[in-house]
């Protein structure tokens, strides 16, 4: 079929890219680096130094290419590769900060924007690799630049691992002590997905391929746009508006992919229809909750407003892409939020209500600044309350908290950058030292009589 | 490779004329144009074969960019694809 030029439809694209910041989040290529193992880590290093150099050589010029034939800003070009406990698993070393070096001097070589792997699963238990692992995370975070690290500590199947929330309470506290800066490159997740193009908690799972390209779409400020004119209109109305809105998007998104996979002769994996925002004006996904009526993000409505954004994402990207994965859904990560972060120095978001809006967003706590003195035990309380709900919600969630060394609340720590500044929230009042002192695993959930 | 290439500017005389002997002189075939004014915006919008273009595709964008400022045009150029890709199912 020959194209004939339609100007609404050219100009409508034109104006979503130049004004309403449509991007594409991300291009990232998962790597296996399962072939790398060896006793010795210094071998293992090089072996998963030149993997990544190889494999990724040209998916940076690739993707700049990509950008400027179509226009298109692709804001990312990431790297995800097999969760470093496995690989690891055979090396005789007690510290894995080298791996993790390994993967920074790889993340620069090749020009990326972030690595992401430095990562072990843990939610029925750990390994003797998984503990080394999660022991090196403070050095291997802060003597970095580029790695992200995500360690799962619960799944539906395998129930809450409390050693793995306890230890990471203790982990994200020395982290913070040497940098904050660490821990903005931290997830605790539960429930971890194997193909999340998106940082800090992308990692290439063991069911993956050898190589394979997702891309994580974006464009809060389309849908925000698009929402504007429906004003006093019926939720029907909007969600279809969100619907078309993201069927859109994911259009592109798709495009991006396949033109980068075949390019790089790399397997296309999923496309991750996400709502990311920015800390640029109009880049907000709280703002897309307040044009649906509600007058600050975190207010009663709130829960409601963003379940039914996530879910009219998800239903209008489906249609949109052959293969959807990843996190897919709205995120809400405060400091990387314009209207977030304005809502939480107002006073009117606070912490209870994010973990409320996490049973329906596509993740969890994120990018939350706390105070500088929180307990460790406060931090594994937190991570435990974000677990129960992605276990028994049967969904992704995850923590991302940084306890912004020597401030309190009502001060702000600014990271830079995509990941903008987030203002201190306060936390409730009280111990919970004995509750995750016990340890042990919290059984997997009942799948039926759901009540 | 086919391609969209549109230009914005607040309008003036000869606009049209500038931009196609640019592309003229890229062995650039137009196979579709259309124009409107919004308020007192031009907006062009082509649909362009670049078949016997020799420039490679980053170069042509730069060189259109260029000539573009020196008239105070936004000219872009992109490849049709992306449109078709969003819009038509």
């Amino acid at each position: 079929m020959s194209y004939l030029i339609n100007s609404s439809e050219i100009l409508q694209t034109i104006e979503m890219i130049d004004q309403q910041h449509l991007d594409v989040r991300t291009v990232t290529m998962g790597i296996s680096l399962l072939d790398c193992a060896d006793r010795d880590i210094t071998v293992c290093c090089d072996r998963i130094y030149e993997k990544i150099c190889r494999k990724a050589e040209k998916l940076v010029s690739t993707g700049e290419q990509i950008e400027r034939e179509f226009g298109i800003p692709i804001v990312n070009k990431r790297v995800s590769v097999t969760p470093i406990s496995l690989v690891a698993a055979s090396c005789e070393a007690e510290d894995y900060t080298p791996l993790a070096k390994t993967l920074d001097r790889a993340a620069k070589t090749l020009g990326i924007n972030f690595i992401g792997g430095f990562s072990a699963l843990a939610h029925k238990g750990f390994t003797e690799s998984d503990k080394r692992l999660i022991c090196s995370i403070p050095r291997a975070l802060t003597e970095t630049d580029l790695v992200c690290s995500s360690v799962n500590v619960a799944s539906t199947r395998a129930g809450i691992n409390m050693d793995a929330v306890a230890l990471m309470g203790r982990i994200i506290r020395q982290t913070a002590d040497i940098d904050p800066m660490g821990c903005a490159k931290l997830v605790v997740f539960s429930n971890a997905v194997e193909d999340n193009p998106f940082m800090a908690g992308a990692f290439h799972g063991v069911g993956e391929p050898e190589c394979v390209i997702n891309v994580g779409v974006s464009g809060p400020g389309v849908v925000a746009h698009a929402l504007k004119s429906c004003k006093g209109q019926p939720f029907d109305v909007v969600a279809e508006t969100i619907k078309r809105t993201a069927f859109k998007i994911t259009r592109m998104g798709q495009l991006v992919a396949q033109e980068a996979s075949r390019r790089l002769d790399v397997p296309f994996g999923v496309v991750d229809l996400s709502l990311a925002p920015t800390p640029a004006r109009g880049d907000s996904v709280a703002e897309i909750l307040e044009i649906m009526g509600l007058e600050t993000c975190g207010i009663h409505g709130t829960t409601a407003a963003l379940a039914l954004l996530n879910d009219a994402v998800k239903k209008g990207g489906v249609m949109a892409s052959s293969h959807v994965g990843g996190l897919s859904g709205a995120f809400i990560p405060v400091s990387e939020d314009a209207g977030m972060i304005a809502a939480a120095e107002e006073g009117v978001l606070c912490l209870d209500k994010l973990e409320a809006m996490t049973c329906v967003c596509s993740v969890g706590l994120d990018m939350i600044a706390v105070p500088g003195d929180t307990g460790a035990e406060t931090i594994s309380a937190i991570i435990a309350d974000e677990a129960a709900i992605g276990m028994v919600n049967n969904k992704t969630t995850a923590v991302r908290l940084i306890p912004a060394k020597g401030k309190q609340v009502g001060e702000r720590i600014d990271f830079g950058g995509l990941l903008g500044s987030a203002p201190i929230m306060p936390l409730h009042e009280g111990s919970a030292a004995e509750f995750i002192a016990r340890g042990g695993r919290i059984p997997a959930p009942l799948q039926s009589l759901k009540n | 490779m086919k391609a969209i290439v549109s230009v914005f500017a607040k309008d003036s005389k000869g606009i049209t004329a500038y931009v196609t002997s640019l592309l003229a002189q890229q062995e650039i075939n137009i196979l579709d144009i259309s124009q409107t004014l919004m308020q007192e915006y031009f907006a062009m919008i082509m649909l362009v074969d670049l078949a016997d273009c020799t420039l490679p595709f980053n170069e042509l964008a730069e060189l259109l960019k260029a000539k573009g400022a020196e008239r105070s045009l936004d000219i872009h150029i992109q490849r049709q694809d992306i449109f078709e890709a969003m819009h038509r199912i």
